[in-house]
């Protein structure tokens, strides 16, 4: 089921993926964000899964304590243009250089405005295991 | 009275009887074909179209809208500080008041909520669990204070707190005192509202969440057998309160194992309530239940085709028997439900129910073998879940369920049937239209959907701050203080101190806190 490591060129294997998947703020339709989880652990990446109702700073803690490469974060209650951009900030304002994904009900055209805000991915409703997968893995290649 | 009237003859003017077929009667023990002899002929169910977003008075002018249109009951859902208890000015609340749901934090915005609207002649379901003691305190204080007794007012409380930590999590405190707070509700509604619905047991949302149909028929009916064992062991007797408790479920796409769900869960509804909990009043044993058709189905590719899943879904729920039906608006995977989406999803009820014929007859898929089949399975795969929890309860189910809970059996169920499924479309092995098959034909151009602005925020925020310098602080803190004192005594119900605390216009929050002290906070183990 797991995908093997991948090997970099110079023989090593590399570390697979660390994402941080939490629902950020009040909104508890948690269904999404565990399938995500399930889906990135099967392509091969360590999840770790805070749940229900954090805060960018229970958030921020955790991308340190597990230095984590991605956070995710689902919203299904249109709070995406609010909390989005807020996460990415809070991150950028603790140094941190690690990509935000998310994902839940984001209609299209705030997709141009979240990666304007420095969003690094948006997965929708039926996004497919492939498609979650290299979206995080192109979020975390994309960092400087 | 009709059998010659023309709306009981088919399209081509064949008159049609009520009912077709041999065994129990609808209306008769143990209901698996209706609670009603004659069911939509005499009564068609209630077209209850749920509806919540932005201030109080958006919403408002939402619901004069739909009774206009021919909505016969009203249905609110509130924001998510309000789900969870906290006020619009709570650190928690940025960015989240009045964008799922209508911001509410004191009395004088349920009262802006049901503006114009009269009390005494609606019916009006409120989807609040956690705070949902103190939601029905307001409505009661708003409606006494425009003149309407609380004996008048009908509608339904969800108050259904077990499947929040299964399935939905909007909980505040913890499942023991929450479970008083329901018990509380169900006795102050039995002894001064009665025609008030003091639970809705929901398997909808054990649904959304991912459970497969029996599943969410097992669950729920375990949360309606622990329900009744709680109000049981508070000293209520079963025929007293039973009658006023009510159901809600999910319909999904296929087609025939929700009808088979629907028509299983009345008869083990009455077979328990008679054989187990020793119910003699039948009301006590009729599983009255209210439909949603499944939003976790609606697709975001192709939304259109949303309208012909809705149609189908909806049609299960009234070939089930349903008593009140809402539809859903084919826009819902993208957003909040626009205006004119709401009015195609309240118009496919009114084609089935006007149109189609099919309320002229009453369960007409009893006796095809398909379908009595099926709704045997369920009834088997439901006792199977309840064996188990009885075991983990030493033969209480209120126990077994709480262990459930505490254990995070529940949650784990309801997980792996959703990773089942996503795998399943995944691999191609479910055909979903638009989204892993017949894909051509998108065209996100012509979509209008409903926006809610941050100004939504500021205008509730200045809102509660004037009912906040409008009103007696000290009489604030003086009911505040009965509610602590209430709250610490388990016998004690905790509805007089809530409807004083209410009235004198605390917050949701005020009164949240306040319990919270008492109750302590909910915090679920993440497990995936």
């Amino acid at each position: 089921m797991t995908e093997p490591a991948e090997v970099l060129e110079n023989g090593e294997a590399r570390p697979p993926l660390r994402v941080v998947l939490a629902k950020l703020g009040l909104d508890g339709h948690d269904r999404g964000l565990k399938v995500v989880a399930r889906m990135l652990r099967d392509g091969g990446m360590e999840v770790v899964y805070l749940g229900l109702r954090q805060t960018t700073g229970t958030i921020i803690d955790a991308v340190e304590q597990e230095d984590a490469d991605v956070v995710g974060i689902s919203m299904l209650n249109a709070g995406h243009l609010t909390l989005g951009p807020r996460m990415v900030d809070a991150l950028a304002d603790a140094g941190l250089d690690v990509p935000v994904v998310i994902g839940g009900i984001v209609p299209d055209e705030d997709r141009l405005a979240m990666v304007a805000a420095g969003v690094a991915g948006v997965l929708g409703p039926g996004a497919s295991s492939d498609e979650v997968v290299a979206c995080v893995r192109a979020a975390a290649d994309s960092r400087s | 009275m009709a059998d010659h009237d023309h709306r009981f003859r088919t399209l081509s003017g064949i008159p049609v009887d009520a009912v077709h077929g041999d065994g129990p009667a609808p209306g008769e023990f143990p209901y698996t074909r209706g609670v009603h002899a004659d069911m939509y002929r005499s009564r068609l169910w209630t077209m209850r179209m749920f509806a919540g977003f932005g201030t109080a008075t958006d919403t408002n002018a939402r619901f004069r809208e739909l009774l206009a249109a021919g909505g016969t009951g009203l249905s609110t859902a509130f924001d998510m500080p309000t789900l969870m208890g906290r006020d619009s000015d709570h650190d928690w609340a940025l960015g989240e008041v009045g964008r799922a749901g209508v911001a509410v934090d004191t009395v004088e915005d349920m009262a802006d909520l049901f503006a114009d609207i009269d009390l005494g002649a609606v019916s009006t379901s409120m989807t609040i669990n956690g705070p949902a003691p103190i939601v029905l305190a307001m409505y009661v204080v708003v409606a006494e204070e425009s003149g309407v007794d609380r004996e008048r007012l009908a509608g339904t409380l969800q108050n259904d707190i077990l499947k929040e930590y299964q399935a939905q999590k909007e909980y505040v405190f913890p499942p023991r005192p929450s479970v008083r707070l329901v018990t509380d509700v169900i006795a102050f509604t039995t002894a001064e509202m009665p025609r008030w619905n003091p639970v809705s047991i929901s398997g909808y949302h054990i649904r959304e969440a991912g459970s497969t149909a029996a599943q969410e028929l097992a669950f729920t009916l375990a949360n309606g057998f622990a329900y009744v064992e709680a109000a049981v062991a508070a000293g209520m007797d079963v025929d007293d309160f039973a009658p006023r408790l009510s159901f809600f479920f999910n319909s999904h796409l296929d087609f025939f194992e929700e009808v088979g769900k629907f028509r299983a869960a009345r008869r083990i509804w009455a077979r328990w309530m008679r054989d187990r909990y020793g119910a003699t009043d039948e009301r006590s044993m009729k599983l009255r239940f209210h439909t949603q058709t499944a939003g976790v189905s609606l697709t975001a590719q192709q939304p259109e085709v949303n309208i012909a899943r809705v149609a189908i879904q909806a049609l299960a729920g009234v070939l089930g028997g349903t008593q009140s039906l809402h539809t859903d608006s084919f826009d819902e995977a993208l957003a909040l439900p626009s205006e004119d989406a709401v009015r195609i999803a309240l118009r496919t009820q009114q084609v089935i129910a006007h149109e189609t014929g099919v309320a002229n007859v009453v369960d007409p898929l009893g006796g095809s073998a398909y379908v009595e089949w099926m709704t045997d399975e369920m009834e088997r795969r439901a006792e199977e879940v309840f064996a188990h929890l009885a075991d983990l309860g030493e033969g209480s189910l209120l126990e077994g369920v709480y262990a459930g809970i505490d254990s995070g059996w529940f949650a784990g169920e309801i997980a792996d049937s959703a990773y089942r499924y996503e795998r399943e479309v995944n691999a191609g092995e479910r055909i979903v239209v638009g989204v892993n098959a017949f894909t051509e034909g998108d065209d996100p151009s012509t979509r209008r959907l409903l926006r809610i602005g941050q100004d939504t925020e500021d205008l509730q925020r200045k809102r509660l701050a004037t009912v906040k310098q409008d009103r007696d602080d000290a009489a604030v803190n003086a009911t505040l203080a009965r509610v602590a004192a209430d709250a610490a005594e388990p016998t004690t119900n905790l509805m007089p101190a809530l409807l004083d605390a209410v009235r004198a216009r605390a917050t949701v929050g005020e009164v949240v806190y306040t319990l919270e002290a008492e109750f302590g906070t909910y915090v679920e183990r993440a497990v995936v």
